[in-house]
């Protein structure tokens, strides 16, 4: 299938979000569409697939002007979309979810349970994916969960697959294997649209890249004819010196010390410290423990075993109410269902974990609390008109700030941050990696755990590689290599 | 997805919204007045305005602890039955010689006890707030008979002030719309100024987010339970002066009315969404049809449709919003 866009134009209300986009899709071509959060990948992608309609433009599909009137039109056609939040049905079986709207009934109108079993079988196996399909979906990992979304868009006999973002949430081993899939493939001439907001794998994976900035396209071009720092640059519009900006860290006295910490069955005999000023980096796979570990210093699990020491003194943190209170933030790694109540003004959010100073006399001072997040918003870079815009509504990049901002205004000791940069476009990215870096500078604690390995090399002073729970190495900057944490982290020595 | 990077303006489109969305139920609650008195002019009376904030202040007082209870995305099926088990009391200790004035602020006291159990039962037990208390709605409306023996509890004696709480005037406005205006402005005040307000809407936005964020959850939400039974508690001590006896049978369904009253007012069952003068304004609609259509004649059986009607295309036009 052969795909041009041209010239499109699209505007929600004022908002104009395409601005005259050009697209073209070659059959059997891996093609990658890069840009900033808010740049209209998505936007450009939902009005080929019919979810919103075009104001301007032509769309043609093998030489002929085609419009989907929704989505059902688009995915009978051949072209299904793979949004980054996951249309699973969580209390529903693997084959449940996988001919949702599409099930096989017999002339009584009952289901062909075998039949679909058999079918769902066929295209596991082509994926090289093994879920049993009786499993509940919620049960699945993020990543099982992704290999479920592909296999029902092949189960439509699709001849385009948009993926949003498909790596954000799957490990190193689920990437590569995704990777294979896509090979595989574009062999059968399946055309790929590849959303992603990492370098690496586009340059692994794609044939060809189109860059889009403020609702236009910018570029497009043969991946051997480019590099890194030119799309960036076409990405941003403006140069961006390197990705993870220079530090000079400065370590203190031992803030937190962790000894032999054991819940059973997530984590075991746990010991690392922290120090004032320093990053350590937590890397190892999805479901290795790393959250867990972090959840429970937090004092959101109870743990079975193990001692926490914050400033040379044993503490024992029972709920996050009490994490608070020593100083410690914690940025989770699912900001839209435990970081952000997104309905909520930005200035509701920040001041959630600080509302009580606000009020010493018992009533909130509301010129104190506008100063303060006024402040936290310049601080962040937060770009927004007003503190009483719902979070919702912001970027992903802008909406981790205010998570931020949250736990930067108790004035934290210890910040840990979970998959910080996780759905962040490029020039946030380095504006969040710049305000770690002023952190530490002020003597602030951080524990990082992250999935992408160039932010873990690139701004851990120390390395942790967790692997099935435990603690299987600890390197310095100097020594790390993306080697070394992988071995680690797949418990090889 | 489509918010651009370089900031998001609030839109005219999204002003007249929250305009709309801020003064819906005051706009309906002047439409209903208006068509109520072309109908029957003497709806605007005096006597009868006041006589309606008196009908009202019951009803309000439970809804304003419901609003509360909604707003953190629970609900509270028990206070017609804590109205019932503590007016019991509190008419008990009477007849056995307390003082009356006591006996009320105890009576609070036991209503705020029964909430509590409530909140325990959700947060320790983890259980569904829609469970619980209709669990606990029986138990003490069970209790209710038990203690009464089914029969009515009179012979409150003649305490002057005891009288004054239900059937009294001050300054020519009877006391319990009173009572209830300032039980208004206080929780007014608690829920808009107050770091308690703002972690009780944090609770029903997200209740991850606000626990991670240090709030307490547990203990606001056993403290808002606790809130609504001791309002229950109080409109059924006005009840109970009114009567002059404490019926096994008062507030029977009450929940229900004040439920209505809160998805008047605009707060969303959902929570986190709501305010509480929404609340104030939706017992003034229900009163308002209650007061209005008896001054018409409307008979009883007619006025639960119509009561049901209201509610029904209230909530349809909120959604069209």
């Amino acid at each position: 299938m052969q795909i041009m866009m041209e010239n499109i134009y699209k505007a929600f209300g004022t908002n104009q979000v395409l601005t005259g986009v050009d697209f073209e899709l070659e059959a059997g071509e891996v093609h990658a569409l890069m840009g900033e959060n808010g740049a209209g990948k998505s936007t450009m992608m939902n009005v080929l697939t019919g979810l919103h309609s075009r104001d301007k433009g032509t769309i043609t599909i093998d030489g002929k002007e085609t419009y989907f009137k929704n989505p059902k039109e688009a995915e009978q056609f051949g072209i299904t979309f793979i949004h980054q939040e996951l249309n699973i049905w969580p209390d529903m079986t693997v084959l449940e979810n996988l001919f949702i709207g599409k099930e096989l009934k017999n002339s009584f109108g009952l289901l062909r349970t075998k039949e679909m079993k058999a079918l769902a079988k066929k295209q596991f196996d082509r994926l090289a994916v093994n879920i049993s399909l009786d499993k509940e979906a919620g049960s699945c990992s993020v990543g099982e969960q992704q290999m479920i979304e592909i296999a029902k868009a092949l189960m439509t006999d699709a001849k385009v697959i948009i993926m949003d973002e498909p790596t954000a949430a799957l490990t190193e081993r689920e990437i590569s294997k995704l990777f294979e899939v896509i090979a595989s493939l574009k062999k059968e001439g399946v055309s790929i649209v590849y959303i992603s907001h990492r370098m690496e794998e586009i340059f692994t994976i794609c044939d060809r890249i189109t860059v889009m900035r403020d609702g236009k396209t910018v570029d497009t071009k043969a991946i051997p004819e480019t590099n890194f720092d030119e799309v960036v640059r076409k990405m941003v519009g403006r140069e961006l010196t390197d990705r993870f900006p220079k530090r000079n860290p400065t370590p203190g006295d031992t803030v937190l010390q962790v000894k032999g910490l054991t819940k059973k069955g997530k984590f075991e005999d746990v010991c690392f410290s922290v120090k004032a000023g320093e990053i350590v980096g937590v890397s190892g796979l999805m479901g290795a423990g790393r959250t867990e570990i972090m959840r429970a210093i937090f004092g959101l699990d109870p743990i079975d075993k193990g001692e926490i020491w914050l400033n040379g003194e044993k503490v024992t943190i029972k709920s996050p109410e009490q994490a608070v209170k020593s100083g410690i933030g914690f940025i989770t790694e699912d900001r839209k269902d435990e970081g952000l109540i997104l309905d909520f003004s930005i200035k509701d959010n920040m001041v959630l974990p600080t509302l009580s100073s606000f009020a010493p006399k018992g009533i909130i001072n509301e010129k104190d609390e506008s100063d303060f997040v006024q402040m936290l918003i310049k601080r962040l870079t937060v770009k927004t008109e007003s503190a009483e815009i719902a979070v919702g509504k912001l970027s992903g990049g802008n909406q981790q700030k205010v998570v931020i901002a949250k736990w930067v205004g108790i004035g934290p000791k210890i910040l840990i941050l979970d998959e910080p940069t996780r759905g962040v476009d490029v020039g946030a990215k380095r504006e969040i990696y710049q305000l770690m870096n002023e952190l530490t500078d002020r003597g602030v604690a951080i524990i990082m755990v992250s999935s992408e390995l160039p932010e873990i090399l690139g701004m851990s002073d120390r390395i942790l590689v967790v692997h099935e729970g435990k603690v299987t190495g600890e390197l310095m900057k100097e020594d790390a290599s993306q080697e070394k944490i992988m071995t680690l982290a797949t418990g090889g020595q | 997805m489509n918010s651009m990077n370089a900031g998001v303006k609030p839109t005219k489109t999204t002003m007249m919204n929250t305009i709309t969305q801020k003064l819906g139920p005051f706009l309906g609650l002047i439409l209903l007045i208006v068509i109520v008195s072309v109908l029957n002019p003497s709806f605007l009376e005096p006597l009868n305005i006041l006589n309606l904030l008196r009908q009202v202040s019951i009803n309000a007082l439970i809804a304003f602890g419901m609003t509360f209870v909604i707003l953190t995305g629970g609900i509270d099926l028990s206070v017609g039955a804590i109205l019932a088990l503590s007016s019991a009391l509190t008419a008990g200790m009477i007849v056995s010689g307390v003082d009356p004035i006591l006996a009320i602020f105890i009576g609070c006291i036991l209503g705020g006890l029964m909430g509590i159990v409530n909140g325990l039962f959700i947060t320790k037990g983890k259980m569904a707030p829609f469970i619980v208390t209709l669990a606990t709605m029986t138990i003490f409306r069970g209790l209710t008979l038990v203690y009464t023996g089914g029969n009515p509890i009179t012979g409150l004696g003649e305490n002057e002030l005891f009288q004054l709480f239900g059937r009294g005037y001050f300054l020519g406005i009877p006391v319990p719309a009173i009572t209830m205006m300032i039980t208004f402005i206080v929780l007014y005040i608690v829920l808009h100024k107050t770091p308690f307000g703002r972690k009780t809407y944090a609770i029903g936005g997200n209740e991850k987010a606000a626990l991670i964020s240090g709030i307490k959850v547990p203990r606001v939400k056993v403290m808002i339970y606790g809130l609504s039974g001791m309002l229950a508690a109080l409109a059924g001590a006005i009840l109970t002066s009114r009567l002059n006896s404490a019926q096994p049978t008062a507030g029977t369904s009450y929940e229900l009315d004040a439920i209505a009253a809160v998805v008047l007012g605009g707060t969303s069952l959902a929570g986190g969404k709501g305010r509480i003068v929404g609340t104030l304004i939706g017992a003034l609609i229900i009163g308002t049809l209650n007061n209005g259509l008896n001054l018409l004649g409307v008979s009883s059986f007619y006025q639960m449709v119509v009561k049901g009607i209201v509610i029904l295309f209230a909530v349809l036009l909120d959604r069209k919003k």
